[in-house]
């Protein structure tokens, strides 16, 4: 793929929270981009740092606690860390929309619902109120609201989980931005809700062509939907590449665990699941190493003692797994080109 | 909505009948004394037996004196013969009621300025200010800030005046001693709720909508955090009006409240009662009123669902 | 990087251990509640003012030469001086042991007030929420239409049967005064019941007598307690009130309310009388609203593990 049609990308990206306990460094060193019109899948477990990854881009962190420690977020070449809060407002909602994890609790309980669609308006130009409403009437026939009339002066409490979280896609959709992010879409919403989340916004990013960045801890939904995956740990990007790299030429421990630890079809009866044993490490004071060493299965000494260095495996495809080093043993995770496997 | 107001509506009636109720039978079980007091004049005995009914049966006794309330008779003083309690209604609670709208308006309006402006600038000295006088009007009863109110910026100062009720500055003292505690309550919990409120993920969302500032504190934040307000709205209004007993006699303003402690000093018990009950009914439709507004305000309320 | 010798590319595999070893401490509730109490320098100051208060009560009437109702007709309206400490009233009367007596009666009848309706609201509300029923809706159709009824209108007219007294004052008060705690703990029993906790002991066979002992109890005593503490100045407040307008406390015993109002009638001439009951007065709501509020803090499950 080409270079140039990089419409967002994150650059170097640290990002910490001052609490009474000390600095926690949640996102650490950060690099990946966004193509127009592809989806991107950030996959890793709970507190691995994806929710605060992605709202960084916008900002949305509370700022204090929150603070950038260094990097770029370049939004079509310009960077995002650098604008003045009304640029920063231009982007909020004009060209990036954020979809929420948690529709129950992600819509205001005190406004109609057809007035929180059209309030994305409010204070940008050259949009007036009657315009608004009827885009915004719009969107909701587009995210598969039926009904427009009466959904539109209900309060959120009066609406289904699902119901709510179209309501959020419309939030996110009715200016057209060339970016969505959805932060963890359908955790909250039952399985065959979810399916119709996914297929939804699949079909909007085809008749729209907006780019789409999903955040999820299921890799069912990364398969379902992702064109190329990052893969996040402790702060920071484990391995990233195409859907396809990912998951039949894992090159990352982590993500083998993440894919041995949920259950398929196949997997049959009597068959364990194999968890990843452990928990996240605490990002108080993060390893010094491998933030993932102490779980895993392949640990070396030198794992502990030396964050791992980039392996480019192709175009795409790169991992940070000390596996890749010339001096480490054969495993199933070796794919340095020119190497043995 | 309807449904809901009929609901409060009916409530508020039940609450109405039982106080009335309450207070029938705890005047048959006084003890006897005052109402067989030697003193009483022959006048005041006849009034007596003509209002309350002595002279029938309980049950009788009982439909009578709910005949006398529905007529909006609410007795006679044994002090004064020729005074009804209506009649001091009419002439006091006009400066009672001016008196506590001035205190209500005064309390709720800067209690919410105080409890945004503290939660907005958490952790600065201007919410540390707003903690404390919020920490101290509740500790100060008030008849003690009244008599202080007095004592400086009428005795000693000569600001203001010391009392009586004539004019738009006779009423900044008696107000402000009123309105204190209850602004001080307003604004500790609409700075605790603003707080909770900043947290909710609705919040969030308004800021990924690219909204200013000023519009996600106006319109998303303050509305759904002043709730939790709106439901001390009652209790308030009660603790405004009985403030009005002791903030009265303090800057002797001739109000019900004033006429209130004396009829208690005069032991003019078929006064005191009369304007309990009239107190009671007022408060308990306030309360409906109050209660209404709320539905208003919060649709999960108005429809139903909460 | 070149110094990454053969040796450190050896397999060990994972060591769980060495990142579960960084857990906090446990702590238990109370440990935890305590920790952060005393952490908190505003709700402690509030406890020791209202310790030296109630031993100045039990003890400075006692330990005085004056008798709260000694009159004195040569020595009237006295300014504070060694003699008299806090000087003496429009009697003569000693206003030192007035106030202290006054502390007796005020401090007593806000803890007896409070804690009665304490008991009885956890008891009635406890009780309907956590066996629900019949008796449940009976109850709450009562409580709500009670609870629409202003307590001081009760009050008042209790007072006016009953007459003045320290116990008439008490009863008044407990009349109706049990209502907001009845439904604070029925609602939190309510809740609790449903919850898993409680729906596992039950599965488990455990009998009601100990859940609600084991479980039920403890997660609610906490708030109990911070309601209590914030309840008590209510009462006194109230206790001043009906004493201001004459409805409290019989003369010649007093109390701080009387004190106040019987100095707010000479304000203009001798301020002091006034300005030293209303700095008792204002000192004891202080403390116990910061004491309520350090409670609260302390107990809030929300805030464990906080510093």
């Amino acid at each position: 793929m080409a270079e140039d049609n990089k419409i967002l990308e994150l650059k170097n990206v640290v990002y910490s929270f001052k609490t009474y306990g000390g600095e926690v460094k949640a996102v650490r060193d950060v690099s990946f981009d966004l193509r127009e019109g592809e989806v991107l899948g950030i996959v890793g477990e709970s507190g691995c740092g994806k929710s605060v990854t992605a709202q960084c881009i916008l900002r949305l962190n509370p700022e204090p606690p929150g603070f950038f420690e260094g990097g770029e977020i370049l939004y079509k070449g310009e960077d995002i860390l650098k604008m003045d809060n009304k640029a920063i407002r231009n982007i909020r909602g004009g060209e990036i929309g954020f979809v929420f994890q948690d529709p129950m609790t992600s819509l205001n309980p005190t406004m109609k619902v057809g007035k929180q669609i059209m309030e994305v308006f409010h204070g940008r130009e050259g949009v007036f109120k009657q315009e608004a409403k009827e885009k915004a009437m719009e969107i909701m026939k587009l995210v598969g609201i039926s009904d427009t009339e009466k959904r539109f002066n209900q309060y959120p409490h009066e609406l289904s989980g699902g119901m709510k979280q179209r309501i959020m896609i419309a939030i996110a959709l009715v200016s057209r931005p060339s970016v969505i992010i959805c932060d963890e879409p359908t955790t909250s919403l039952d399985v065959t809700i979810e399916a119709q989340i996914l297929e939804l916004l699949l079909e909007l990013k085809e008749k729209l062509g907006t780019s789409i960045i999903m955040i999820t801890h299921d890799l069912g939904v990364i398969a379902k939907v992702c064109d190329r995956v990052v893969v996040m740990y402790g702060g920071k990007v484990v391995e990233k590449g195409t859907a396809r790299e990912i998951y039949y030429e894992t090159s990352h421990p982590y993500t083998s665990g993440l894919m041995h630890s949920i259950a398929r079809l196949e997997t049959a009866r009597g068959d364990k699941l194999q968890p990843i044993e452990g928990t996240p490490p605490d990002l108080f004071s993060p390893p010094v190493g491998c933030p993932f060493a102490a779980r895993c299965d392949y640990c070396m000494d030198v794992c502990n003692q030396y964050p791992p260095e980039e392996y480019k495996l192709s175009d795409e495809h790169m991992t940070r797994c000390w596996l890749q080093h010339e001096n480490a043993p054969d495993t199933e995770f070796r794919r340095r080109k020119g190497e043995a496997k | 909505m309807t449904k809901y107001v009929i609901k409060r509506v009916i409530a508020a009636i039940l609450t109405l009948w039982a106080l009335v109720t309450i207070v029938f039978f705890l005047v048959r079980l006084m003890p006897g004394e005052p109402f067989t007091n030697p003193k009483l004049t022959p006048q005041v005995i006849e009034n007596m037996t003509k209002y309350y009914g002595f002279d029938k049966p309980l049950i009788v006794q009982y439909f009578h004196y709910l005949g006398n309330l529905l007529h909006g008779d609410f007795g006679f003083s044994m002090k004064y013969t020729n005074k009804t309690v209506n009649y001091i209604i009419g002439q006091t609670f006009p400066f009672s009621a001016d008196l506590g709208i001035r205190a209500l308006c005064l309390a709720i309006s800067f209690g919410l300025i105080l409890g945004i402006l503290a939660a907005r600038k958490r952790g600065t000295k201007i919410d540390f200010f707003c903690v404390i006088v919020a920490i101290i009007g509740t500790s100060i009863p008030d008849f003690i800030m009244g008599a202080l109110l007095q004592y400086f910026f009428g005795i000693k100062w000569g600001l203001l005046p010391v009392a009586q009720y004539k004019g738009i500055e006779y009423t900044i003292l008696p107000a402000t001693a009123l309105a204190f505690y209850t602004l001080a309550s307003v604004s500790r919990i609409m700075r605790a709720s603003m707080l909770e409120v900043t947290t909710q993920d609705y919040i969030k969302t308004a800021r990924s909508k690219g909204l200013t500032e000023a519009r996600i504190t106006v319109r998303h934040q303050i509305r759904n955090a002043i709730m939790p307000v709106m439901t001390i709205l009652g209790p308030t209004v009660a603790s405004v009006l009985t403030g009005t007993f002791v903030i009265e006699s303090i800057f002797a303003i001739p109000g019900m409240g004033k006429y209130y402690v004396e009829s208690v000093n005069n032991n003019d018990y078929s006064m005191i009662l009369g304007m309990t009950l009239f107190y009671g009914i007022f408060l308990v439709t306030a309360n409906l009123i109050v209660d209404i507004l709320y539905g208003v305000a919060d649709p999960r309320v108005r429809i139903g669902k909460r | 990087m070149e110094n990454l010798s053969k040796e450190m590319f050896v397999i060990k595999g994972k060591n769980i251990e060495k990142m579960e070893t960084i857990s906090r401490p446990s702590l238990s509730f109370w440990q935890d509640a305590w920790r952060r109490f005393r952490k908190n320098k505003a709700a402690f100051a509030g406890m020791c003012i209202l310790l030296a208060y109630i031993l100045l009560a039990i003890f400075a009437p006692m330990l005085s030469k004056y008798g709260f109702s000694t009159m004195d007709a040569t020595n009237q309206h006295a300014a504070p001086s060694l003699e008299h400490w806090f000087g003496t009233d429009a009697t003569g009367r000693d206003q030192w042991v007035r106030t202290w007596m006054g502390a007796r009666v005020s401090l007593s009848i806000g803890l007896f007030a409070a804690t009665i309706n304490m008991c009885v609201g956890a008891v009635i509300g406890g009780l309907c929420g956590y066996y629900g029923g019949k008796l449940d809706m009976i109850m709450m159709r009562i409580v709500d239409i009670l609870y629409g009824i202003p307590s001081l209108i009760i009050t008042i007219l209790v007072m006016l049967v009953l007459g003045k007294g320290v116990a008439p004052l008490i009863v008044a008060m407990c009349v109706v005064g049990w209502i907001g705690t009845c439904r604070f703990v029925r609602g939190e029993v309510y809740r609790l019941k449903e919850q898993d906790f409680v729906m596992a002991a039950k599965v488990l066979g455990v009998s009601d007598f100990v859940i609600i002992i084991k479980h039920i109890i403890p997660n609610i005593v906490g708030m109990l307690v911070t309601n209590l503490c914030l309840a008590i100045p209510g009462a006194i407040f109230q206790e001043a009130f009906l004493s201001y307008i004459g409805l409290g406390i019989a003369p010649p015993r007093c109390s701080w309310g009387i004190l106040a109002k019987e100095g707010i009638a000479y304000l203009r001439v001798h301020p002091h009388e006034v300005a030293i009951p209303a700095a008792v007065i204002c000192t004891t709501m202080l403390a116990l609203n910061l004491l309520g509020d350090g409670l609260r803090d302390a107990v809030d499950p929300k805030l464990r593990g906080t510093e």
